[in-house]
C-alpha cells in the first residue's frame, strides 16, 4: 500500500506539473522565444509584481499595485507604448519571503515577464534580489525604502525608487535639531529596519543627549495587539516636548489616540511612511465618534518627496486623479498610497518610452542608468539614477499638516545615506507627451 | 509611579479582554474537546457587521446587539454545519477544520470589506478620566469594557452554577454518554455551547476594534493573547479565563512599559511556558487522578 | 501496518524494506526532475521540504500524540543555523545542513522537556508560546541574525550542465527519502513501537518498563530534527533566511497540511505536502492572474484555500492518505474478498478518536 500510494502521489506531481515540450535536458521555453525579447512582442509588453494583497500588511499597500496598474491602463487605452500595450500581473505575496519566491519563480519562469516593476517589501525582494539578477530579469522600483538596492557592481539588475529611511530621518532630524533644540524629544518606531534606519538618520542630526525615551513596537502581527498605551504613557513620563514616529500609518494611529487618553499634546514630528493624513483621518474615527479625528492631526510635521496630496493645483496630482477615477476599479481615496502606486507607473512608463522601440532587458537597465536622472515624474526631485547609483528619489521636504491640508515649510532638501544634506534647486517637471493621453 | 498606575489600567482593559476570547475558547473545550481557532475570525466577521451597520447610520446599541445576536447565531450554525459530523473522527479533525474556517471567514471579510485598516467607534470617550491634575490611560470606554466582561463572567457563573441549561451543561461537557442516558440533549446544547462561546467572542471583538483598528486580521494576535490566557488560567475553568486574561493583560503590559515592546510577544511567551512547568493544566485546575 | 499476505513480499529486515521501497520512488523522481521546466523543479523542492517537516510532525503528533503549533519555529531554528554556518564558513553543503538538523534536534529535546509533563492545548500553548518567540528573537539579537532583513544564502553551485533548479531540486529529494527512510526505520524499531504504546496506554506501557518521559523528548527531537532539515532546505530554496517566513501561520498550515494528508503517515505527509504547494496554485490558476478589479481575487484565492481544508477534512476524516488507504481496501475487498478481510483498516489504526 505504502509503495503504490507513493508512487500515485508521484504520478499526481507528474500531472500536475506541465511537462516541457522539448527535450528532457533543455529548459522549457520554446526554441522560437529565444531569438526574442523574453516578454515583450510586437503589440505586448508583460510586466510582473509582488505585493501584499491580503494579511496583515496589506492595509494601505493594497492600494498600491491597483494605481499603478491604472497608469497601465490609461497608456494603454491611448495607443500603447510604441503600439505595445502593457500587461501587469501582480501576485499576492502576504509580505511572506517564502511567497515572494514562490511566485517571482513564477512570474519569471512561466509567465514570462519582461521585468519585475513595483514589488514591495524589503525582507520579500531581498529574497528574489540574487535570483533575478542571476536570471538577469530587472528589479525596477522596489518599494522600500532600504539603503540596500544601490549595489550595481553585485546586483546590476536592481534599482529602488523611494528616498531610503536613512534621508528621510536626516532631513527630519535637522528641522526637529533647528527649530526645535532643547526640547526633550521621545521616539517611538517600529523595531525593525525601517525604524532603526530612520532613527539612523535622526540620530546623526539629534543630539543624543536630547532624546529623553526611545519607545518600539514590533512590526510583527501582534505589535500593535496592546495598542501603544504602554510606549506613550512612557514617552509622556519622560518629560518629551517633541515625539518622532517612525510608525505605519495604524501604528501612527494608535499613538495619537493613546497620547489623547492621557491628555498628552507633544509636537509630533512623523515619517512620510506613517503621516498620511486621508489615511489617519479614517482611521481617527474611533476618537470621539469621528467628530475630532482630523484635528488631533493639527500641528503634525511630516516629510514629503510627492507633491502635498491637497494640493489640487498641482498638475501631475489632477492627472493622477483621472486616471485613477477611470482606470482603477479599486479606487476609494485619493491617499498616500495611490499617489505612490501612480508615481511608480509613471516612472515605468517613462522608461520603456526611453529604451526605445527595440526593448531588451540590457537594454532598459542602461537606460535607467543613462537617462533616469532626466525623467519627468511627479515627485519633488529627480531621480539620481546613474552606472554607480541604484537608489532613485533622494530628498524630500518638511511639511505640516493643519486641518488636513498639508503645507511645505522647508526647501527641497536632497541628502545621501552618507553624505551631507543640501537644498535642491531644480524646478519641477512638466508632465511628458506620452503621458498626456 | 503614575507610570505604574497607567501601565496597570491598560493592562487591566487589555486583560478582560483576552479574559473574553479566553472564555469563548474554555466553553468550547469544556463542550466539546476542541481548540476553536476560528473564534478570532469569528469575532473579526461580527465586528465588520457591527461596522457596516453604523455606516448606514443605525442605532449605535443597537448595531452594538445585532453583532452580539449575530455572534450567537455564527457559533450555532458553526457547531451544526462543521463541527457536528466531526464528532467521533479523530480528535484534531475539528481542530483543523477550525484553522479553515478562520482561513475562510477572514478571506471573505477581507473580500466584503477590503484589507484595509478601519476606524471603530467605542461605545464611550476614549479621553482617560481626569484625576486631579493628571489624565488616567483609563477612559469611560475601559470602564465600559471592564463592566461589560465583569458581567458576562458573572451571568456565566450565574447560568452555569444556577439554571437548568448550565447544569446540562456542565453535565455534557463531563459525561456526555450519562447525560444522554438520563435524557439531556447533548447535541442541543453543545450548540448552545458554542453558541454562547462565539457570543464571548464577538464581544471581545467589538471592545477590541476601537483600541487596535478593525482589519480582516484583527483578532489573530488577540486570539493568541486570548488562548495564552485561556491556558494560563486552566482550559477547564471559567473563572480561571478571567485569571489568565488578566494576568496576560497586566503581564504584557509592564513588559512593553519597562523592557520595551520589543520584549512583548517574547514575554507572554515566558509567562506562558512558566505557568505551565510550575502548574501543568493552568493555575486553577483542579488535580485529577490518573484513570488506570 | 502488516502488509496483507499474496501481495508484494518485501523482505522483514525494515532498513532494507524501506530501502527497497525508497528506490524506485527515487528513480522515479528523478525521472520527473528531468522532465519537467525549471519552474516545476523549485516546486519539486518546495513539496519535498514541506513533506520532511510535516513527516516530523506526523511523527510528534500521529505517532506520539502529542501537538505542536510550534514546527515552524523548529523549521526556522534550522534555517537560521545553517544559514549562519553558510554565511561564515565555507564547507561543503552538507555540513551546515547536518548542523542546522543537529541544532533543531536538540531545541526540539529541550522543548521536549516540559512536553513530558504538558498533555493536548497545554502542550500546544508552550509550542505556540515557542513559535511567537521564534518569529521574534531575530529581531532581538539583530547583530547576529541581522533582525528583520535575514540572512542572505546563496544559492548551492551546480556540477556544471546541471541547471540550478534542478540540482535543489535532487537535493530536496535525497534529503526527503533519506528523512523518510530513517522515519520509516525509526517508527517500526523498538523506540517507534514503545512511542506508540505510551501514546495510547501511558500506564500500561510504564507498566511494561517502558520510560514515557523520556521517550516523549525523544520523540520531539527526532520531530524537530526533521524541521530543522526542512528549515535548511527552505534556506537554499528561498536563499534568504527572515523571521517574516516563520510566522504562526507557517505552523499552523503544517498542523492543517499533516491532518490533510493522514495524520501518522509519512506517504500523507507528500500529499499535505503537495496540498500546501498546489492549492494555491490551483486556485490561482482559476481565477487567472489578479484582475487588480479589487483585492477580492487575491482575497478568494485564500477563501478557495480554507473551504478545502474544510471540505478535505469532512470528507476525508482520516486524511487523504485514509481516504486512498480505505479506497485500496474497499477495491481489494471488492476484487477478492478473502484475503482483504483480514487485513486491519489502517484508517482507524493510526489515530486516536474523541473520547
Amino acid at each position: 500500500m505504502l509503495l503504490v500510494s507513493f508512487l500515485c502521489s508521484l504520478g499526481l506531481v507528474a500531472a500536475f506539473t506541465s511537462p516541457a515540450s522539448g527535450a528532457a535536458t533543455s529548459p522549457a521555453r520554446p526554441a522560437a522565444r529565444r531569438a526574442s525579447v523574453t516578454g515583450v512582442t510586437a503589440h505586448r509588453i508583460v510586466l510582473g509584481a509582488t505585493t501584499p494583497l491580503t494579511g496583515p500588511a496589506a492595509p494601505g499597500y493594497d492600494e498600491i499595485a491597483p494605481a499603478t496598474n491604472a497608469v497601465f491602463e490609461y497608456v494603454n487605452a491611448h495607443g500603447g507604448i510604441y503600439g505595445r500595450k502593457i500587461d501587469y500581473l501582480v501576485d499576492n505575496d502576504e509580505y511572506d519571503p517564502a511567497l515572494t519566491v514562490h511566485y517571482t519563480e513564477q512570474l519569471v519562469e512561466q509567465d514570462d515577464i519582461f521585468a519585475d516593476v513595483g514589488s514591495l517589501g524589503t525582507p520579500t525582494q531581498l529574497a528574489v534580489q540574487g535570483f533575478l539578477n542571476s536570471e538577469h530579469v530587472p528589479q525596477l522600483f522596489i518599494e522600500s525604502g532600504c539603503a540596500c538596492w544601490s549595489k550595481p557592481k553585485q546586483y546590476p539588475e536592481s534599482f529602488g525608487w523611494q528616498p531610503d529611511y536613512i534621508v528621510e530621518g536626516k532631513i527630519l532630524g535637522q528641522y526637529v535639531a533647528k527649530h526645535m533644540s532643547g526640547e526633550k524629544v521621545g521616539y517611538l518606531y517600529q523595531d525593525d529596519e525601517f525604524g532603526e534606519d530612520g532613527v539612523r538618520g535622526l540620530d546623526e542630526e539629534i543630539p543624543k543627549s536630547s532624546v529623553a525615551s526611545e519607545q518600539t513596537y514590533q512590526g510583527t502581527s501582534a505589535g500593535l495587539a496592546a495598542g501603544l498605551g504602554s510606549q506613550i504613557s512612557a514617552i509622556k513620563a519622560s518629560g518629551a516636548k517633541v515625539v518622532v514616529l517612525y510608525t505605519i500609518p495604524a501604528a501612527t494611529a494608535l499613538a495619537l489616540l493613546a497620547a489623547a487618553e492621557l491628555n498628552y499634546h507633544p509636537q509630533w514630528v512623523v515619517s512620510s511612511v506613517g503621516a498620511d493624513p486621508p489615511t489617519l483621518t479614517g482611521l481617527l474615527v474611533s476618537y470621539s465618534k469621528g467628530t475630532a479625528g482630523a484635528s488631533l492631526l493639527n500641528g503634525m510635521i511630516s516629510n514629503a518627496y510627492l507633491p502635498p496630496e491637497t494640493d489640487s493645483s498641482n498638475a501631475w496630482i489632477r492627472l493622477s486623479k483621472s486616471i485613477l477615477t477611470k482606470y482603477d476599479k479599486s479606487y476609494t481615496q485619493w491617499d498616500g498610497n495611490t499617489e505612490y502606486g501612480a508615481a511608480i507607473g509613471y516612472s515605468m512608463v517613462e522608461l520603456l518610452e526611453a529604451a526605445g522601440k527595440h526593448l531588451t532587458r540590457s537594454g532598459i537597465i542602461s537606460t535607467l542608468a543613462k537617462d533616469g536622472s532626466k525623467f519627468a515624474v511627479s515627485s519633488l526631485v529627480p531621480f539620481t539614477y546613474s552606472k554607480g547609483d541604484h537608489y532613485g528619489l533622494s530628498g524630500s521636504e518638511v511639511v505640516r499638516i493643519d486641518n488636513g491640508v498639508v503645507s511645505p515649510i522647508t526647501p527641497v532638501y536632497v541628502a545621501t545615506n552618507k553624505g551631507p544634506i543640501t537644498k535642491y534647486t531644480g524646478k519641477p517637471l512638466p508632465i511628458p507627451s506620452i503621458l498626456k493621453g | 509611579m503614575s507610570l505604574f498606575v497607567n501601565l496597570t489600567l491598560n493592562g487591566l482593559s487589555f486583560g478582560v479582554i483576552y479574559a473574553a476570547v479566553a472564555l469563548g475558547l474554555v466553553l468550547i473545550w469544556r463542550a466539546t474537546r476542541v481548540l476553536n481557532f476560528a473564534q478570532g475570525a469569528l469575532a473579526t466577521l461580527t465586528s465588520y457587521i457591527a461596522v457596516s451597520l453604523f455606516d448606514r447610520a443605525i442605532n449605535y446599541w443597537f448595531a452594538f446587539a445585532a453583532a452580539l445576536a449575530a455572534g450567537l447565531i455564527i457559533g450555532a450554525l458553526v457547531e451544526r454545519v462543521f463541527m457536528r459530523p466531526l464528532y467521533g473522527k479523530p480528535e484534531l479533525n475539528p481542530v483543523v477544520v477550525s484553522i479553515g474556517l478562520l482561513i475562510l471567514v477572514e478571506s471573505v471579510v477581507g473580500a466584503i470589506w477590503g484589507s484595509g485598516d478601519r476606524g471603530f467607534y467605542p461605545a464611550f470617550s476614549q479621553i482617560g478620566i481626569r484625576v486631579g491634575h493628571t489624565y488616567l490611560d483609563f477612559s469611560h470606554f475601559d470602564v465600559f469594557i471592564l463592566a461589560s466582561v465583569l458581567v458576562l463572567m458573572a451571568a456565566m457563573l450565574v447560568l452555569f452554577r444556577w439554571t437548568n441549561l448550565g447544569l446540562k451543561m456542565r453535565a455534557s461537557a463531563f459525561a456526555p454518554e450519562v447525560s444522554r442516558l438520563v435524557g439531556v440533549r447533548v447535541g442541543r446544547i453543545l450548540t448552545a455551547g458554542w453558541a454562547l462561546a462565539t457570543f464571548a467572542g464577538a464581544l471581545a471583538g467589538l471592545l477590541v476594534a476601537p483600541k487596535v483598528l478593525l482589519s480582516p486580521n484583527m483578532m489573530d494576535p488577540i486570539l493568541v493573547y486570548g488562548f495564552a490566557a485561556a491556558v494560563i488560567g486552566g482550559l477547564d475553568s471559567p473563572l480561571g479565563s478571567l485569571v489568565g486574561g488578566i494576568a496576560t493583560g497586566l503581564g504584557i503590559s509592564y513588559i512593553g512599559g519597562y523592557l520595551g515592546s520589543s520584549m512583548e510577544t517574547t514575554g507572554a511567551a515566558v509567562l506562558v511556558i512558566v505557568v505551565l512547568s510550575i502548574r501543568p493544566e493552568g493555575i486553577l485546575s483542579h488535580p485529577k487522578a490518573r484513570r488506570v | 501496518m502488516t502488509p496483507p499476505t499474496g501481495r508484494l513480499r518485501l523482505p522483514d529486515q525494515p532498513l532494507l524494506r524501506h530501502l527497497l521501497l525508497a528506490a524506485p520512488a527515487g528513480a522515479l523522481l528523478y525521472w520527473l526532475t528531468m522532465s519537467v521546466s525549471p519552474y516545476d523543479n523549485t516546486l519539486i523542492s518546495e513539496i519535498a521540504l514541506y513533506a520532511i517537516a510535516i513527516a516530523g510532525l506526523s511523527v510528534l503528533t500521529g505517532v506520539s500524540g502529542q501537538i505542536s503549533l510550534g514546527h515552524g519555529a523548529f523549521m526556522a531554528v534550522g534555517a537560521y543555523a545553517a544559514g549562519l554556518m553558510m554565511e561564515h564558513f565555507h564547507l561543503p553543503l552538507i555540513v551546515p545542513i547536518l548542523v542546522g538538523v543537529g541544532v533543531a534536534g536538540a531545541v526540539g529535546g529541550v522543548v521536549g522537556i516540559p512536553a513530558t509533563r504538558l498533555t493536548g492545548p497545554y502542550l500546544a500553548g508552550v509550542t505556540l508560546a515557542l513559535a511567537l518567540a521564534a518569529q521574534d528573537l531575530p529581531s532581538k539579537f539583530s547583530s547576529l541574525f541581522n533582525g528583520d532583513q535575514g540572512i542572505i544564502v546563496l544559492p548551492p553551485t551546480p556540477p556544471h550542465g546541471i541547471p540550478p533548479e534542478r540540482w535543489l531540486a535532487w537535493i530536496s529529494l535525497v534529503a526527503a527519502i533519506v528523512t523518510m527512510v530513517l522515519l520509516a526505520n525509526f517508527l517500526r524499531s523498538r523506540f517507534g513501537r514503545s512511542l506508540k504504546a505510551v501514546r495510547d496506554d501511558e500506564i500500561a506501557a510504564s507498566a511494561c518498563g517502558i520510560h514515557a518521559a523520556r521517550l516523549r523528548i525523544l520523540a520531539f527531537a527526532i520531530s524537530a530534527a526533521a524541521a530543522g532539515l526542512s528549515g535548511g532546505l527552505f534556506a537554499l530554496w528561498t536563499g534568504i533566511v527572515s523571521p517574516d517566513s516563520f510566522s504562526l501561520s507557517l505552523s499552523i498550515l503544517l498542523l492543517a497540511g499533516m491532518v490533510v494528508g493522514g495524520s501518522g503517515s509519512l506517504v500523507g505527509a507528500w500529499w499535505g505536502a503537495l496540498a500546501l504547494v498546489y492549492v494555491p496554485q490551483w486556485t490561482l490558476s482559476l481565477s487567472g492572474h489578479l484582475s487588480l478589479s479589487s483585492g477580492v481575487t487575491a482575497n478568494l484565492q485564500n477563501a478557495v484555500f480554507g473551504l478545502l481544508i474544510v471540505v478535505i477534512m469532512m470528507v476525508a476524516p482520516s486524511g487523504i492518505q485514509g481516504w486512498l488507504t480505505g479506497l485500496g481496501l474497499f477495491l481489494r475487498r471488492w476484487a477478492a474478498p478473502d484475503s482483504a478481510s483480514r487485513a486491519p483498516s489502517p484508517a482507524t489504526a493510526t489515530e486516536r478518536t474523541m473520547p
